[in-house]
């Protein structure tokens, strides 16, 4: 498990462990969601994630209290 | 018949999805749309009218009816929401509407190319009542990406009706609804309705999610599914080497365009306004008002009018347009997402950076929009320093004053002289935030998400025909009503003698010592004073003070301006304070006003006076300082 800001670009995952941000479970981001890192701000934060279709941008430090498995380990 | 009362029916949805654009081709109305989420943050209301059409199926099957009933419904377009657990107080509009039981029935709007993601609303929606009809919108973009939606097994797995559209085919899209909601408002009493937001009703997050992902995924039809464009013009747009020059790039273009478009029908208009302004005079003299009446309207009022629409008019129209389809194509976002680091670095939200480019069109309608701020403290943060932005009202005086002392006749180096003044606006909103999140807005930055919407193509045709019709013509017209009347009171003003000075003199006196110490004069800060209402308004009380001074003669066209102001004693100095203190000074009464009821306090309506009129203050302290001892 990593946090998901670890994921580079092309990047993709599956969450494990969410915090309490509800705004996030609202956007679709709940544990077993599917998820792509697909861009990365020019000063490497936020980064933008694909989540069920939208592509939605994180800041590093809430992305970085989500836990996602990436498909390799 | 019950069709005596109108019935209300809410359009609702995420946000960015086309709900405003859908309500405009149902009303007739013209709500602005825009590329991003977050653009409508408040509700509308609207008439939707179909006029009864002969059907021939119905014709057939029943004698009773000859033809499809006429539809009159009011809509109600409210701001678009992730979820029905509101937090932020325009997802509370649209929540308390959606709940509202005397609402008649919901369209929920849905973007088609992230369905999985809209459905998680339409259920919690659902969970709260049954009189919903949800619309599939955006088809034109799912069939691009090789996807098709299969409407009949949605419709069946969700049990309320399902229509699919595409808000560029405006007429089947009004056909279309129109058959659904006559069915639907026929059997309206059956359904089941809302008695308000529960939140027992609400599931956990993550059962609606994947009950939406399954119903998506049963629906969704991909057979050669092909990538969004939009990933691999987003690597450019992010790329961390091109970025940045690709932004300024493009506000440059922006700018030059503007300029390079503007200066030749301002010149024009000028040129015949001013030439009108004898004969008017002759005119007002022929109807036998008295002579002081006649001088008072012509050069007076006349004058300052035909100022502010020769030298409004032709930039405003060339850069609305402009501004407007970069917003629907989706740039916006982009930029706030490039810019997000600085925003956290001054604890600011990255959705401030929307807000400041609302607020080159104007800062009155941006502070409304820093709705779209979630947390209290950043909002009113972004709200009492989107003044620092220049709005479109200020872009004449910047714009004159460029090409006057430095970029005669040259659109490129006008362009990059603006840029270079945005910019400065932009650097001293970041360390005017950085300065109040240290003193008075102190607080840990909140989380935020902000949507990368795909690019879209914008309707060109309808853009520039709407932007120039709604936008232009209203914000002229605003400029207009102030500057007539200011015309009048600043000619009484220069006429009316106290002692042996006229009033504007006795004013510009006063003021003149604090003006020389900023490197501007007492008529400058008299005219920014007296253009309180409109900034528009502040050069022309300029000249116009200048020219009661009565040192030069007719004016022939928009060059004689700057003879007049170097003989006042403008130099090099006074014409960059002049745009820097344009850019920071007090907001207009309107901006004021509109931070009065955004942030319901007079305290944080006084920060947003006192952070651009002291960082105005300070930095043409420092330069006529600077000016003076060094050069």
């Amino acid at each position: 498990m990593k946090g998901l800001d670890r994921l580079k670009i092309g990047e993709e995952a599956v969450v494990i462990s969410t915090s309490d941000n509800r705004r996030l479970a609202d956007l679709g981001l709940v544990e077993g969601t599917r998820i792509k890192c697909v861009l990365r701000s020019p000063l490497g934060d936020p980064a933008a994630y694909n989540i069920r279709g939208a592509v939605v941008a994180i800041r590093n430090e809430d992305a970085s209290i989500i836990g996602v498995e990436t498909d390799m380990s | 018949m019950k069709e005596s009362k109108r019935a209300q029916i809410v359009l609702a949805g995420n946000p960015n999805v086309g709900k405003s654009t859908i309500f405009n081709c149902l009303t007739g109305m013209r709500q602005h749309t825009g590329n991003w989420a977050g653009k409508t943050v408040a509700s509308a209301e609207g008439v939707w009218k179909e006029k009864a059409s002969p059907d021939p199926r119905a014709m057939m099957k029943d004698i009773g009816i000859r033809q499809e009933l006429p539809v009159e419904i009011k809509l109600i377009d409210v701001p678009g929401c992730y979820s029905l657990v509101a937090s932020s107080p325009e997802e509370e509009v649209a929540r308390d509407k959606i709940c509202d039981p005397d609402i008649d029935g919901i369209i929920v709007v849905c973007d088609g190319t992230c369905l999985e993601r809209n459905l998680i609303l339409v259920l919690q929606i659902l969970a709260h009542r049954d009189d919903v009809i949800v619309c599939v919108n955006l088809m034109d973009q799912v069939r691009r990406r090789g996807l098709s939606i299969d409407d009949k097994k949605l419709s069946g797995l969700l049990g309320v009706p399902v229509i699919c559209t595409q808000s560029s085919q405006r007429k089947e899209l009004r056909k279309d609804l129109a058959k659904v909601c006559r069915g639907f408002c026929r059997k309206s009493s059956k359904y089941r309705k809302c008695s308000g937001y529960c939140h027992e009703l609400m599931e956990d997050p993550k059962e609606t999610a994947d009950k939406a992902r399954y119903i998506a995924d049963e629906v969704m039809i991909r057979d050669g599914e092909t990538d969004d464009i939009s990933v691999r013009i987003d690597r450019i747009m992010t790329n961390s080497l091109t970025a940045f020059p690709i932004m300024a790039l493009m506000v440059m273009m922006l700018f030059w365009i503007t300029i390079q478009g503007a200066n030749y029908p301002s010149d024009l208009l000028g040129k015949l306004l001013f030439s009108l302004e004898e004969p008017f005079h002759k005119l007002l003299m022929e109807t036998g008002l008295p002579l002081s009446v006649c001088e008072m309207l012509s050069s007076g009022m006349y004058r300052v009018l035909a100022w502010v629409v020769s030298v409004m008019l032709p930039p405003m129209a060339i850069f609305f347009p402009l501004f407007t389809l970069m917003e629907d194509w989706g740039i916006l976002p982009r930029i706030a997402f490039d810019l997000d680091r600085c925003f956290k670095c001054c604890k600011a939200c990255g959705k401030q950076a929307l807000t400041m480019c609302m607020g080159l069109g104007c800062n009155a309608s941006a502070v409304v929009g820093c709705r779209i701020i979630d947390s209290e403290r950043e909002r009113i943060l972004a709200i009492v320093t989107n003044s620092l932005i220049p709005c479109n009202g200020r872009f004449p005086v910047l714009l004159a004053v460029i090409s006057m002392f430095f970029a005669s006749g040259s659109g490129w180096k006008g362009a990059i002289i603006l840029t270079g003044v945005v910019l400065l606006g932009v650097a001293v909103t970041f360390i005017a935030s950085k300065i109040l999140t240290l003193t008075l807005l102190r607080g840990r930055p909140s989380s935020f998400t902000l949507e990368l919407p795909p690019y879209r193509k914008p309707q060109i045709g309808r853009v520039i025909v709407r932007s120039m019709l709604d936008r232009t013509i209203f914000v002229l017209a605003r400029a207009a009503a102030v500057a007539a009347p200011a015309g009048i009171i600043i000619w009484i003003m220069a006429n009316i003698e106290a002692g042996d000075m006229s009033l504007i003199d006795h004013m510009t006196s006063f003021l003149e010592p604090v003006g020389k110490l900023m490197g501007l004069d007492g008529v400058i800060l008299t005219a920014f004073i007296l253009g309180l209402p409109a900034n528009e308004i502040v050069m022309p009380i300029i000249m116009m003070v200048y020219m009661s001074r009565g040192t030069l003669g007719e004016i022939t066209d928009l060059s004689f301006f700057c003879s007049l102001l170097t003989e006042n004693g403008w130099t090099m100095l006074t014409a960059v304070n002049m745009l820097i203190f344009s850019l920071m000074h007090w907001p207009c009464a309107t901006t004021i006003l509109s931070v009065r009821k955004e942030t319901g306090s007079w305290k944080w309506t006084a920060v947003s006076i006192l952070v651009p009129f002291l960082s105005g203050m300070i930095l043409c302290t420092a330069t006529a300082f600077i000016y003076r001892f060094f050069l």
